[in-house]
């Protein structure tokens, strides 16, 4: 029996019977990735909706054009519907094809403040919007805790929001990983002080992941080579991700920023293109860098706190809104496919008027996922997830 | 700070009606520019008065209040408000009365723009800072108060809001009497609900701003703020909160009508004080200040707070940069995590071997060499008498360095040093 099989089963008729195998034998070879598109990244330029016209008549500048074989710069067909970015060609788009990729349109969260503070903040802490929050309590966290064997890292400067009230979880910019300016005898005897001490583990642990870090930076230059053109910031990051995460931590959070673009933001080439294609080269590269047999057990989600508007503004930009398209990958997933409820993209069907609607909730999203990657019981999912909207995508 | 705040929106506004979009970015990114560079004469102010100011308790306990009633200098425009905030509605009362302490902050345009109430109005009722009010600033999360308490709280609150414009909003003439303008403070009769409220059992008769005035009076004096403040002091000085000593401290705060010292005195004169002295890890903050002060401040004055302002934010604990209204973590284990206690040995070493930074005046390039070094920390801890309280292991460790900056690098480090 194949090991999705068995755990969608388990999910079923007889998961009280399955529950407590499941229980104690977690799946702690899976690796979970979540990846945060900080400031709402403009969804349908990427993953489009070229089977709208509307799309076509709000977005006179900026639209993405239909598939066309004759026109280099024209969208990839996915599903016949939706259609993807032309500068994802060598990185996404092969994964489309490899069906290890699915697209998840109209996702999201119900917060509908349009504040990237409040609505990042919400997903983050995947606590219900109308009830009173704790604000130290994020679903990574959470996750973490009812994953026994669970060993996670967030590739941040700062500890996230998301893993709040979780013990010790090590922080590292990726991409500013440097040469330590404290040596080798200097953080022995910082140790030698720490010995004994309440703190004597934690002291140990950050020069040991400061260790790993730097450890992974001296077989980057042959790497880097190989490519023609110098590797962005977020492909080194990726690289480096890739190797954590391949011997040593298996549950990360990771953030990339730049997306907010409310001017000039550019069609099939300019601002939004080149974070775009620097998205899709980073994630390739993490694929490639984990290579067949890991990639097999790793679970990547791509998410951002909010969509924006479908009308372009008066600066050939766009707007803060609300649904946007999560993206799900992985090595084993039954990719290919653009998963979820959906609506026809005409007048309207559009929220208020002036954004996508949210049809798939981000906590039943991430929930399910998670849910049947480590075999969480409905009991433990909604610790990390309480009053999250029952899942239906069999996503994974 | 209501000319200032005046002055951006103006800039701010001008910016967006630039016609070339690529003159308008620049505006607007001139703008940006200038709202940055008075958040950094703010944190300026501020941490040359952690550094220097003889009255330590009374800075620490600035920082503790502003914590407490936390807003994040990025939102909108409050980075023109933010200094003003600390220092007119915070740092007079620190070690003042609780009661006028919450007046100033809750009543004060940055607080009140952090938490949405500028966009509070009847008819278009926003709970976020009735929420946060009970929630966070007085009675504490589940201390009795309902989801009807929050919405009673709310209707209290429509209406009071902030102003940019030198005019008053039109009125009708009955409307008049119940304007209130302070600064940027406006309360807007016409915004408001002037129906009854009942909060906490308490009828509340629709009357303008005094509703919201007195509503604070009384939430100062419930035992349940008592005891929620009283705890979060004892989490910030002792990172525990003995629900006996707790209890002592809520007496002292409600027979002393909110007086601060008195809750303090209790707590600092208690025997759970005296027995965790050297126990709690230290926040960023009072890491990075408590080493500057004692690594620089017998020397030369330190006359650019930049470098220990970044000290601080490598350290995630920036001044003004909290995004959420809980404010800072309390707990020590909050930011003693692995990759916390690595980067604070680095910050360590790096004010240890001196930054000639600190000494920079403005328009001078960085990096300028000629600078004093950081004086050899083992003859001022000499001085002191310092050794005997340390471990065996600290002075074993420390007998090894290697130079005199290494010495400061691991003295900073040592687990004594690390502990308050």
């Amino acid at each position: 029996m194949h090991r999705r099989d068995f755990l969608i089963s388990s999910l079923g008729a007889s998961a009280v019977a399955l529950s407590a195998k499941t229980w104690s034998a977690p799946a702690t070879d899976q690796r979970f990735l979540v990846v945060f598109l900080r400031g709402g990244y403009d969804a349908i330029n990427v993953v489009v909706p070229t089977y709208s016209d509307l799309y076509y008549g709000r977005r006179p500048t900026i639209a993405i054009p239909r598939p066309d074989p004759a026109n280099a710069n024209a969208a990839l067909a996915l599903d016949g519907q939706w259609s993807l970015h032309p500068v994802l060609k060598d990185s996404i788009y092969p994964l489309w094809q490899k069906k290890q990729i699915t697209f998840v349109p109209f996702a999201g969260s119900d917060d509908t403040t349009r504040s990237h503070f409040e609505t990042q903040e919400t997903i983050e802490l995947g606590q219900s919007v109308g009830g009173t929050r704790s604000y130290q309590s994020g679903f990574m966290a959470r996750l973490a805790s009812q994953i026994s064997g669970a060993s996670p890292i967030s590739f941040t400067g700062q500890p996230p929001t998301t893993f709040r009230g979780a013990d010790a979880v090590p922080n590292i910019a990726i991409g500013k990983v440097g040469k330590s300016g404290l040596d080798e005898q200097q953080a022995a005897l910082i140790q030698q002080m720490y010995e004994g001490h309440q703190l004597q583990a934690a002291v140990r642990e950050g020069f040991s992941v400061r260790d790993k870090a730097y450890a992974m930076l001296s077989g980057e230059t042959a790497a880097a080579n190989h490519n023609a053109a110098p590797p962005s910031n977020f492909e080194l990051a990726s690289r480096r991700i890739a190797r954590l995460m391949k011997a040593d931590y298996n549950l990360g959070f990771l953030d990339v920023g730049g997306w907010d673009t409310h001017v000039n933001q550019g069609s099939t080439g300019g601002l939004l293109a080149e974070r775009v294609r620097q998205l899709g080269r980073g994630l390739s590269v993490l694929v490639e860098e984990m290579g067949p047999d890991v990639w097999a057990k790793t679970t990547v989600v791509v998410l951002s706190e909010f969509g924006r508007t479908f009308k372009e503004n008066g600066d050939r930009g766009t707007d803060h809104g609300h649904g946007s398209v999560y993206w799900v990958l992985g090595g084993s997933l039954p990719g290919g496919r653009i998963a979820g409820e959906q609506v026809d993209l005409k007048v309207g069907n559009l929220n208020e008027g002036r954004d996508l609607p949210v049809l798939t909730d981000y906590r039943s999203m991430i929930g399910e996922i998670t849910g049947r990657l480590y075999g969480l019981s409905q009991d433990r999912l909604s610790k990390v997830f309480p009053l999250a909207p029952a899942p239906s995508l069999n996503l994974i | 700070m209501t000319k200032l705040a005046v002055e951006m929106d103006t800039q701010f506004k001008a910016a967006a009606k630039v016609q070339d979009p690529t003159k308008r970015q620049a505006a607007q990114l001139a703008y940006y520019r200038a709202m940055l560079d008075l958040r950094q004469q703010a944190v300026t102010r501020s941490l040359l008065r952690d550094i220097y100011s003889s009255n330590q308790l009374q800075e620490q306990m600035t920082w503790f209040w502003f914590n407490h009633f936390n807003v994040q200098a990025e939102k909108r425009d409050i980075r023109a408000m933010v200094g003003d905030y600390e220092d007119q509605a915070i740092r007079p009362h620190a070690l003042g009365n609780f009661k006028d302490l919450l007046r100033a902050a809750d009543l004060h345009p940055a607080m009140l723009r952090y938490l949405d109430n500028d966009q509070n109005a009847t008819g278009h009722i926003n709970e976020n800072y009735a929420r946060e009010i009970l929630e966070l600033h007085t009675m504490g999360v589940g201390s009795g108060y309902s989801q009807k308490d929050i919405e009673e709280m709310a209707r209290i609150l429509t209406g009071v809001g902030v102003s940019l414009s030198p005019d008053p909003p039109k009125l009708k003439p009955e409307e008049q009497a119940a304007y209130v303008r302070r600064d940027l403070m406006e309360f807007n009769p016409a915004r408001h609900d002037f129906g009854e409220k009942t909060v906490l059992g308490r009828k509340v008769p629709g009357a303008g701003l005094s509703e919201f005035e007195d509503m604070l009076d009384v939430l100062a004096r419930q035992p349940a703020t008592a005891r929620y403040i009283s705890r979060k002091l004892a989490l910030f000085f002792i990172d525990d909160a003995p629900p006996k000593l707790v209890d002592r401290m809520s007496k002292a705060f409600l027979a002393h009508d909110g007086d601060i010292p008195s809750v303090l005195e209790i707590l600092f004169h208690s025997r759970e004080f005296q027995a965790a002295s050297r126990m709690k890890a230290k926040d960023p903050v009072h890491y990075v200040v408590s080493a500057v002060r004692l690594t620089y401040a017998a020397g030369p004055p330190v006359t650019e707070a930049a470098p220990v302002q970044e000290w601080i934010e490598r350290l995630g604990q920036p001044l003004y940069g909290r995004e959420t209204p809980d404010g800072y973590p309390l707990a020590a284990s909050a930011w003693s995590a692995p990759g916390q206690l690595t980067a604070m040995f680095e910050v360590a070493r790096q004010i240890g071997s001196g930054s000639p930074n600190l000494y920079r005046t403005e328009g001078e390039s960085k990096n300028t060499p000629t600078r004093p070094t950081p004086p050899a920390l083992r003859s001022t801890l000499n001085e002191r008498q310092v050794s005997p309280a340390l471990a065996s292991k600290t002075k074993d460790v420390l007998a090894k360095a290697r130079s005199p900056a290494e010495w400061n690098a691991l003295f900073l480090s040592s687990p004594e040093f690390l502990h308050r």
